[in-house]
């Protein structure tokens, strides 16, 4: 079974249309939205969701007030600055608690609980294009990684399952904790790109943490006609980071158009759709 | 004043947006590209004078000639950071917090705290913008703290820009936080909409004061100006979709300094902000 992870270093280069497309082209493989804090595919592939899960990952501290005799231990001891204090009464302020139960545990009245949080939510649902695993991250929480963590073992167990070969993984922007917890051990990442300075910095980034994972990277330029010889430079140093050039993909204002009409590219007439086919030929010699 | 260039969806200019207004304000600004994981703002700019700060988390380590194998370490730890088997306990450091729950529960006073390096935080300037920037280290996963310092670094009582990195999630929540008000970029399709929702919900949670700005207007349709009127949200700028903008943002070169008619759009956005603020 393969599983190939599309991500992109810069935000917004184009890998959830590209994903749609490569899932159209691929005839009903898993498909699989790891970009859990943003997440879009679901907008053109319309899932119907079969199965919702709720997700719980690390806990949160709660002072219970009446039990807390003001001591101000649990403050002196926090690192992330997340109890605040008025008038000897303490409180933890959700947003900045990390879960860490240091509070917890050294809280001579032993007045604070410790429940888990709930982070968000996962699916596992039917599309026109194959089965799909996607999640949805709460308001404000944490734990993203883990989140993708999930969606992706729940994407392989469903692929076993049913027989699928291939795994298509939208993924985040970044090189942080859901990025890295959406690359590894992946069989493939297809970075997109884009002509410009920070396309080009961004790719080099993202190709120092396929590498340090060691996985195999293949690129593509994506609106590659905005900066011609931008276009040039990034290929030449995807190459030289030991990647593969996967293909250019030309400017089209019709990849908004098929986003409004929530198709993918390949199931309008568009004209880059042609570039999106020979990239998924050249990930498949 | 401290405002906050956030967006649910990546790419929608939220650096554009950043270092433009950075580069219009008549006084100095300093500009803290918080997109920690991937920092573009420096590309923009002509900096000059960088100063480099190493930023460190600290880790535990054992002494394992003290180490009674009790395991209290590890139980305590939340994140799998440190781990024992009936023997002396791993440290795996790239899931640590840096929280110090396992050294201080130690009872043989076996585990001390070590910097990592989780990354740097470059302080420089560009005419009249301090830029600071951080720039977290390829494989390292925790953002926030090295976000925090980018924060850290910025001087009190100084006009201040942070850039944001893309998503609702932790790293954008430790940008935002704190700041006088929060600019959303978005552009006017499905995606756009989307994730500018989920974007208003994270800053309403937060109680932070915000407002739209609208990128690659007559790209896509009018939906987020819908959502905005019904939501009673300001749409504080519009910038249109011109092709020439692409391109001189493909060189690293301003929208400001390319195209001179498009100063007065910033200029003004300035003004409607510190408006809406007084």
């Amino acid at each position: 079974m393969k599983e190939w992870v599309i991500i992109s270093g810069k935000g917004g280069t184009g890998k959830t249309s590209i994903a749609a497309s490569l899932a159209f082209l691929a005839g009903r493989p898993v498909i699989c939205d790891c970009d859990v804090d943003a997440a879009d595919l679901h907008l053109v592939l319309e899932p119907d969701v079969l199965e919702e899960h709720e997700f719980r990952s690390g806990h949160e501290a709660v002072i219970r007030p009446d039990d807390c005799n003001g001591c101000g231990i649990c403050q002196d001891l926090c690192r992330f600055k997340a109890i605040h204090e008025e008038g000897r009464i303490f409180s933890v302020d959700p947003v900045s608690c990390e879960g860490c139960g240091v509070c917890v545990h050294f809280c001579p009245q032993k007045a604070i609980d410790f429940p888990e949080s709930l982070c968000g939510k996962w699916f596992i649902s039917e599309t026109r294009l194959g089965p799909m695993v996607h999640a949805r991250l709460g308001v404000a929480a944490e734990n993203s990684g883990k989140l993708v963590s999930t969606v992706r073992q729940e994407a392989r167990k469903l692929a076993e399952q049913n027989g699928h070969d291939l795994i298509l993984v939208d993924g985040p922007p970044g090189i942080g904790c859901p990025v890295i917890a959406s690359v590894t051990g992946a069989s493939q990442v297809l970075v997109i790109t884009e002509p410009t300075v920070s396309g080009k910095h961004d790719l080099e980034r993202v190709l120092g943490l396929t590498r340090h994972f060691q996985i195999p990277a293949a690129v593509c330029v994506n609106k590659w006609d905005i900066n011609p010889e931008m276009t040039e430079a990034i290929e030449q140093a995807a190459k030289e980071a030991g990647a593969a050039v996967a293909g250019r993909i030309r400017y089209d204002r019709d990849v908004t158009r098929a986003q409004i009409e929530k198709k993918t590219v390949l199931e309008t007439n568009a004209a880059c759709g042609l570039d999106i086919l020979s990239i998924w030929k050249h990930l498949n010699a | 004043m401290r405002l906050s260039v956030a967006s649910g969806k990546g790419g929608t200019g939220k650096t554009t947006l950043s270092a433009n207004l950075a580069r219009i304000a008549q006084h100095t600004v300093v500009l803290a590209d918080c997109d920690v994981e991937e920092p573009n703002a420096h590309l923009f700019l002509k900096t000059s004078d960088i100063e480099e700060k190493v930023v460190s988390l600290p880790i535990p380590k054992v002494d394992e000639a003290l180490c009674d194998g009790c395991g209290l370490c590890s139980k305590i730890c939340q994140f799998s950071a440190i781990v024992t088997f009936g023997t002396a306990p791993l440290v795996f450091p790239e899931m640590c917090h840096g929280c110090g729950g396992c050294a201080l529960v130690c009872p043989p006073k076996a585990i001390t705290e070590h910097p990592r390096r989780i990354g740097v935080v470059e302080i420089s300037q560009a005419e009249s913008i301090t830029l600071i920037t951080g720039r977290l280290d390829v494989g390292v996963a925790q953002a926030p703290p090295l976000i925090r310092a980018v924060k850290e670094a910025v001087p009190p009582k100084t006009d201040a820009i942070f850039d944001a990195p893309p998503g609702t999630s932790c790293p954008v929540i430790a940008a935002v936080r704190d700041t006088d008000m929060v600019l959303l970029v978005t552009e006017p399709t499905p995606f756009g909409l989307h994730d500018l929702t989920l974007a208003v919900d994270m800053v309403r949670d937060l109680q932070l004061p915000f407002g739209v700005v609208v990128n690659r207007m007559g790209s896509g349709d009018r939906r987020i100006q819908a959502f905005c009127e019904k939501q009673q949200i300001p749409i504080l700028l519009e910038i249109p979709d011109d092709r020439r903008i692409a391109e001189a943002y493909s060189r690293g070169i301003l929208m400001v300094d390319a195209l001179p008619e498009y100063r007065s759009l910033f200029e003004d956005l300035w003004k409607t902000i510190r408006q809406s603020l007084n």
